[in-house]
């Protein structure tokens, strides 16, 4: 039965990297006495990506810069060919690998529509059953014989954008195309991608760093690393091993800062970054504070945009404070039952117990980036469903 | 590129999309828009008309020698036109080229199409100083096209290969100009061949006909102004083998080139 819409087997793709600019006449020359010097360098990019996309799909398709996406969307797209494996695709793909490709300034808006159109394989009689609903979309009518170049960048990422998502392909691809337009326009997408996303005839393939774009629209996605297939399936899952990927990497341990009196705060997670509200979390933290007076040290959970939580002190749970030359091993615990779904950083503070002033500080930069994930939240906000709600009358 | 694909449905409106828009954009803020086609042939050859006619006399004692000395270089013209602008094709559209797939051949022919256009422009310049210069209308005017298809056919085929060439060494664009340069020299285009038959000898009439282009202005000449004013192929050679090197040059480098377009246009995308 032929109910795929892309079938990619052991897909492969290098390129040559040439060292310098071979593309003259010279460089061929000079190269040529050069037997050992090959002038490139071959750079895998995908090393074997096999996966399946189901007519009616919405494909999510995510991973860090250099993963191989790009590349994998133009082999979809068809715009390279495979040095080896199989890309099979079923119906008109359409790919917006890019906005607007082709867009001339000096034409109008009507002529670029048509231009684009011819481009992607429309024909004309086909553009012009598009045209309408492609200008009412990107809400243009009175603009649309008037020359590209004196529409504002806006009005011209929604023509680009509305001629995307009313052509009317069986495969849709689109690489980072989402967040155009103010946010009136982008209701309106979001409105249509949840369209589309029930539309069985409709096959998407969506390429986005948007992990909420991915959980929202996806029914099935799959994350590229190093020109692999590390995850596949449920967008949910596929998010949480990118955004595991992505804290994993951030929180590489940075050195800690040694002053010149030999004092440092150096800390690291015990746990994994990513967690669920049933985990704990667990940090251990090393200091040193040549210091004749006692110090402290904090503990302070930060929401998004550092907006501190609370903050748990040495000295006030448990009169923790140490004054000598020592270094000192502390663990810190927080039981994370009371917190929604989201992204939180730790900082770790030492502070001086007389005047209350920091001498050292950690995580800041997010070096202690954590995230949980229980999927969907019941109500926004950080914490869970507090407090008590009567009806009293 | 199969021919079925050439002339699909799909293609042929990519093709005309494309030539309209250059078309569009050519002459886009000029005062006088498209008239500038037919007005700077007509400028060129006013100036060469005063150096090599009126002054030089090139053309002394040869009737009709201006429509011949107007139409070679209206044919020539398009042929550096074609060449160019089909060369440089893939890569000025490079843009589009990484971001969507299509034909690539279309983006070559469509460069060599508005060339062709301006041609039948000027073609039209030719005709009416035809009927100024009281040129005879014979039945040979029936072949003239065939020439033109063939002008058409060489150039298409250059295109292919030199924009194939391009992506890699940019370097062929410079030796292109040079090269066409030294042909221009080398085709009976302002000093008719009979001149150079009188003064050098039938050899050198016979070495500058082996060239493509001379082989088809001369022909095409004889065809507008007449057989008896101009020099074609068949009355410098006499053996016919020679008559027919002309056109397996043309036919080799249609093929040649179709084959190493073929061979390299997958990596277009990457190359650009």
């Amino acid at each position: 039965m032929d109910d795929n819409a892309v079938i990619v087997k052991d897909l492969k793709k290098s390129f040559k990297l040439p060292h310098e600019s071979h593309s003259g006449l010279k460089q061929a020359i000079v190269s040529i006495g050069k037997k050992h010097h090959k002038g490139y360098e071959v750079q895998e990019v995908l090393k074997g990506l096999s996966f399946e996309v189901k007519k009616g799909d919405f494909f999510g398709i995510v991973g860090r810069n250099g993963s191989g996406k790009s590349t994998l969307l133009k082999l979809l797209a068809g715009i390279y060919t495979p040095d080896s494996g199989i890309v099979q695709t079923h119906g008109s793909v359409v790919p917006f690998i890019e906005l607007g490709v082709g867009f001339n300034p000096e034409l109008t808006g009507r002529e670029n529509v048509f231009l684009n159109g011819a481009l992607l394989g429309f024909s004309n009689n086909e553009m012009k059953a598009m045209y309408d609903e492609i200008v009412e979309f990107a809400e243009l009518e009175q603009f649309m014989d008037q020359k590209l170049k004196n529409y504002s960048s806006g009005m011209q990422v929604r023509l680009a954008f509305s001629i995307a998502i009313k052509a009317q392909g069986d495969v849709l691809i689109l690489d980072e195309v989402l967040a155009v337009g103010d946010e009136a326009f982008q209701k309106k997408c979001n409105d249509f991608f949840e369209k589309i996303k029930e539309d069985r005839t409709k096959t998407v393939i969506l390429v986005t760093h948007s992990m909420e774009s991915v959980r929202k629209y996806c029914n099935k996605a799959i994350m590229l690393q190093a020109g692999k297939v590390v995850a596949t399936g449920s967008p949910d899952k596929v998010a949480d091993e990118y955004s595991l990927a992505n804290l994993l990497d951030i929180n590489k341990v940075t050195d800690s800062v040694v002053d010149s009196d030999g004092s440092y705060l150096s800390v690291k997670l015990l746990s994994q970054p990513l967690l669920t509200s049933r985990d704990t979390l667990k940090v251990e933290a090393k200091y040193r504070a040549p210091n004749d007076r006692p110090v402290m040290i904090k503990f302070a959970p930060l929401a998004y945009g550092n907006a501190s939580l609370m903050t748990a002190n040495s000295k006030v749970l448990h009169d923790i404070t140490t004054a000598d030359e020592k270094e000192h091993l502390i663990h810190y615990e927080l039981p994370l039952a009371d917190f929604n779904s989201g992204d939180l950083t730790l900082v770790v503070l030492l502070a001086d117990v007389e005047t209350k002033a920091n001498i050292a500080d950690y995580g800041y930069n997010g070096e202690l980036s954590f995230k949980i994930s229980d999927g969907k939240n019941e109500v926004g906000g950080v914490f869970k469903n507090k407090g008590d709600i009567k009806l009293v009358k | 590129m199969k021919i079925s694909n050439i002339v699909s449905r799909r293609n042929r409106i990519l093709l005309r999309e494309l030539v309209i828009t250059d078309f569009k954009l050519r002459y886009q803020g000029s005062a006088l828009g498209y008239v500038w086609s037919l007005l700077k042939p007509l400028m060129l050859f006013a100036i060469m008309f005063v150096v090599f006619v009126h002054f030089l006399r090139f053309g002394d004692g040869i009737p009709h020698y201006a429509v011949a000395l107007l139409l070679g270089t209206v044919m020539w013209t398009f042929f550096t036109e074609a060449t160019n602008q089909g060369m440089q094709a893939i890569a000025s559209r490079g843009d589009i080229i990484r971001k969507i797939n299509f034909p690539k051949y279309i983006i070559v022919v469509s460069g060599t199409i508005s060339a062709l256009i301006n041609l039948l422009l000027n073609l039209i310049v030719v005709f009416i100083f035809m009927i100024f210069d009281g040129v005879h209308f014979g039945l040979s005017l029936f072949l003239f096209p065939v020439s033109i298809i063939l002008l058409y056919a060489f150039a298409l085929g250059l295109a292919f290969f030199l924009s194939a060439v391009f992506i890699k060494f940019k370097d062929i664009s410079h030796l292109w100009e040079v090269f066409l340069q030294g042909l221009f020299y080398a085709t009976p285009i302002l000093y008719p061949l009979s001149l150079v038959i009188k003064s050098a000898g039938l050899w050198a009439g016979q070495l500058l006909m082996l060239n493509p282009i001379a082989v088809l202005i001369q022909s095409a000449r004889a065809d507008v102004v007449g057989h008896e004013n101009t020099v074609t192929a068949d009355q410098v050679f006499s053996n016919p083998l020679w008559l027919a090197v002309p056109y397996l040059i043309i036919l080799l480098v249609i093929v040649v080139a179709t084959v190493y377009f073929k061979r390299n246009q997958s990596k277009f995308a990457e190359q650009v």
